[in-house]
Formats: C-alpha cells, sequence, structure tokens
C-alpha cells in the first residue's frame, strides 16, 4: 500500500502531519526522560549520603 | 544601586521576567491593533458604496465575485472582476497571481485603495471559502439542482 | 466519590495509578490515530472546493479545539488551586500547559500551511488567528511566570490568576467568526445546526479529536508524575523508589 498522492497540495498536507508528529513525538519523549533523569539523581544523592554515614 | 543582580538564579529571574513583560506588552498591543481595525477584517460593497470606508486608506473589501464579469488582460496578469454582497457592486482591479479558488461566485477578501473613479485597486486578492465540506459529486449535484431551481423559475 | 477525590489528592496514590492508566492510555490513543489517519487520509473522499488541501483539518482542527479545551482545565484548576489550596490541581494545570502550548502551535502553523494554498496567504490579521496567537501567548505566559516565580506556592497563585484573566479570550476564540467579518470561514461542527460535512470526512475528524484528548491524558499522566516525584522527593516513598534503581 504506497502513500496517497495529494497532487499540488502534497506538500503543505504532508507538512502539516510531519510537523505535527514530531511535535507530538518530542512531547512524548521529554517526560519520559525527564522521569530517569529525577530518578537517577535522586539515587546517587542518596548513595552518596549512604556512603557518607 | 545595582541594576542586574549578583546572583545567577535572581538574573534568571529578571530575565524571565522581562521576557515575560514583553510577551504580555507585545500581545497588549496586538489587541489594541485589532481593536483599531475595528475587529472586522473587511467592509461590505454596501459600506463602501455608502462611503462608510475610510477613503485614501488601505482597507479590506470582502464579498463574492459576480458571475460574468470577471475579465482577464491577456498581455499581462491584470485582472477585473465586482465584488458583491447580492446588494451593491464595487469594482476591483488586479494585479498579480490569484489564489487557487478564485472564481466566480466564490468569496473574496482583496487589499488595497479606491481610486478617484470608484474602483477598488488591489494590492492583495484572497480567497474565503465557506466551512461546507462535501465531495465533488455532492458539491455538483447541489449545484445542478439550483440549476434546476432556476431555470424552473424563468 | 468525595473520598476518591481525596486519595487522588494524595500524591502517592495518584503516581500509582497515573502509573498503571499511562501505557492503556497510550495504546489506545495509538489505535484512535491510526484508525483516524486511515479513514481521513485514504478513506475520506477528496473536497469539492478546496481538493486534497483540506486533509490539514484533520490535524488542525482537533489541535485548535485541544488548545482551548487545555485553557479552561488549566483556569478549572487554576481556580480550585487558588479556592481549596489542592496542590493536584496547581500540578495539573502546570503540568498541561506545554500540552496546550504544543496543540495552539499545531493550530497555527497547520492553519499557516492550509491558508497559503487556500487563502493565497501565510498569515492575515483577522479576528480568530489574532485570537489564537494571543492563546500561543498566554500558555507561554503561563510558562515564563512559573518558571521565574522560585517560590511554589507564589507561582502557582500567580499563574492561577493569569488563567483565569486569560480564559475571556476563548469564548472570544470560538465566537470570533460570528462576531466579526473574518477571513476564516465559520464552525463546521460545533454549531446549532448538524455539522456541514460530510460523514465519511466527520468521522476521521471525531476520532482524531477522541486520540487527541487520549494524547493529552496520557502526558498529562506522565508530567504529573513527574512534578509529584520532584515535589517528594524528600519523602520515604519517593526515595524507596529512587533506590530501587528503576
Amino acid at each position: 500500500m504506497g502513500l496517497p498522492d495529494f497532487g499540488k497540495y502534497a506538500f503543505y498536507v504532508w507538512t502539516s502531519y510531519g510537523i505535527a508528529a514530531f511535535v507530538m513525538i518530542i512531547n512524548l519523549v521529554l517526560p519520559m526522560l525527564k522521569r530517569k533523569e529525577i530518578l537517577k539523581t535522586l539515587n546517587r544523592k542518596l548513595r552518596r549520603e549512604q556512603s557518607k554515614s | 544601586m545595582r541594576i542586574i543582580p549578583k546572583h545567577a538564579h535572581r538574573r534568571k529571574r529578571l530575565g524571565l521576567i522581562l521576557l515575560l513583560l514583553a510577551g504580555v506588552g507585545t500581545s497588549v498591543g496586538f489587541v489594541t491593533m485589532a481593536l483599531n481595525e475595528n475587529m472586522n477584517h473587511f467592509y461590505s460593497p454596501t459600506e463602501v458604496v455608502d462611503g462608510k470606508a475610510p477613503k485614501n486608506h488601505t482597507f479590506r473589501i470582502g464579498g463574492m465575485v459576480r458571475t460574468g464579469t470577471v475579465k482577464r488582460s491577456n498581455s499581462s496578469l491584470d485582472v477585473n472582476f465586482e465584488v458583491t454582497d447580492t446588494a451593491k457592486n464595487v469594482q476591483v482591479l488586479y494585479t498579480g497571481i490569484l489564489p487557487d479558488l478564485f472564481r466566480e461566485g466564490q468569496g473574496v477578501v482583496a487589499q488595497g485603495k479606491l481610486n478617484d473613479d470608484g474602483i477598488f485597486v488591489a494590492s492583495q486578492v484572497l480567497a474565503k471559502h465557506d466551512e461546507t465540506y462535501m465531495p465533488p459529486e455532492a458539491g455538483q449535484a447541489i449545484k445542478d439542482a439550483q440549476k434546476l431551481k432556476a431555470s424552473l423559475k424563468e | 466519590m468525595w473520598l476518591w477525590f481525596h486519595k487522588l489528592g494524595s500524591p502517592k496514590y495518584f503516581y500509582t495509578l497515573a502509573g498503571k492508566l499511562i501505557p492503556w492510555f497510550g495504546w489506545i490513543t495509538l489505535l484512535l490515530v491510526l484508525a483516524g489517519l486511515y479513514g481521513g487520509l485514504i478513506l475520506a473522499p477528496t473536497d469539492y472546493q478546496q481538493g486534497e488541501s483540506y486533509r490539514i483539518i484533520y490535524i488542525h482542527v482537533p489541535a485548535a479545539w485541544m488548545s482551548l479545551f487545555i485553557y479552561i482545565v488549566m483556569a478549572i484548576c487554576g481556580a480550585i488551586g487558588l479556592i481549596w489550596k489542592m496542590k493536584m490541581a496547581d500540578i495539573i494545570a502546570s503540568s498541561s500547559a506545554p500540552i496546550g502550548a504544543a496543540f495552539t502551535f499545531l493550530a497555527l502553523v497547520t492553519g499557516s500551511l492550509w491558508g497559503k494554498p487556500m487563502w493565497g496567504t501565510w498569515w492575515t490579521w483577522d479576528a480568530r488567528l489574532t485570537s489564537e496567537l494571543i492563546l500561543l501567548f498566554l500558555y507561554l505566559g503561563f510558562m515564563g511566570l512559573q518558571s521565574a516565580i522560585v517560590d511554589r506556592r507564589t507561582a502557582a497563585n500567580a499563574c492561577a490568576v493569569l488563567a483565569l484573566v486569560g480564559v475571556v479570550n476563548i469564548p472570544i476564540i470560538h465566537y470570533s467568526v460570528e462576531w466579526w467579518n473574518t477571513l476564516h470561514q465559520g464552525s463546521t461542527v460545533m454549531r446549532m445546526d448538524k455539522p456541514a460535512m460530510d460523514t465519511r470526512m466527520l468521522i476521521p475528524l471525531l476520532l482524531m479529536w477522541l486520540s487527541s484528548q487520549f494524547y493529552y491524558g496520557t502526558v498529562l499522566m506522565m508530567r504529573a508524575r513527574n512534578e509529584v516525584l520532584d515535589r517528594e522527593r524528600d519523602t520515604g516513598w519517593v526515595k524507596e523508589l529512587a533506590m530501587e534503581g528503576k
């Protein structure tokens, strides 16, 4: 199954869908990375405190 | 007295507040700009004929392209047509490329000035379409029905 | 009901519940997007006046609806936060802002990409376009205010006030096409009559809108969970979670 052909409007239509996909995926990935980062920093900090005592 | 704070986080805060002020400032600017234009994007042909549109001043006119009035020049990009709101008509002169949707009976918004002869010399012509969406067959069927109705009246 | 409301206000309970719901919301979003795209790009017929260019509607309209909906959610949360001092309301409002800003941005950009071939211009200062641009500035202002004020409670209160003041823009956006002469056409779906759209075109549009709602739910929960973690980092349960390594 090929992509549908939107003739002379193909550029406008596909650019819209492309930008939308990009923005939506970025918005999904950023919080995932943020969560990992929060837990990692906290983990490191707690380990440091533990080794001190 | 220091204007730029010493601490990094305060500097950051000041920067952000300034950014925020700039943002609010521009939005308020846009609002007043929009209000200046009386919130209406364009004048109707009736308003223009009645002299309600600004003279010697750029403004926009909106209406339908009157059927049978579009005349294109053979040698240049000059287009001549009438814009109507069914009550009054205004003649428009435009030089340039028209949007794909431009056709007789289509809504348009033109920007320009009235000349001394009462002809609207447009620097930009935009197409305005309605909010209905349907397949071409359905659009054709409605057109045919309207034609039939019109011919029955005659 | 009231008990459940209180439980939801407890950060740990919210964190666990949202963790369970996120995958479900994510999969539902994906299914709805795929169905909506298939319906909108493949099954739906071409339009009688706009040809294939109208297919931008499947991004543009859901994004525009979400931009209004999310702002209303933020204003309601702002009111709840101001009146009842509920922490979760602040968290939901601040987590919603970037998602709403993204949808507003998409509505503007796709509108521009649609306006160029149909109207003949990327941009014009009509009431609909201008008020939607102001909405983007309101979202950005909210986010700026949030990060400019260090104290959490002050930030939440200031943002709540901004959200409540800015909510007057929402009816202006919706009714702009009726109140004033605009280049933008009137409403196709949200109107008194039945939608002015062929059913085969309308169903994918509604699917895309529904998927946007679930997408919002998914990302909102992800962001709110991060916010909860960050705020509760000194509590026992978050420490335990961090020490598990995952």
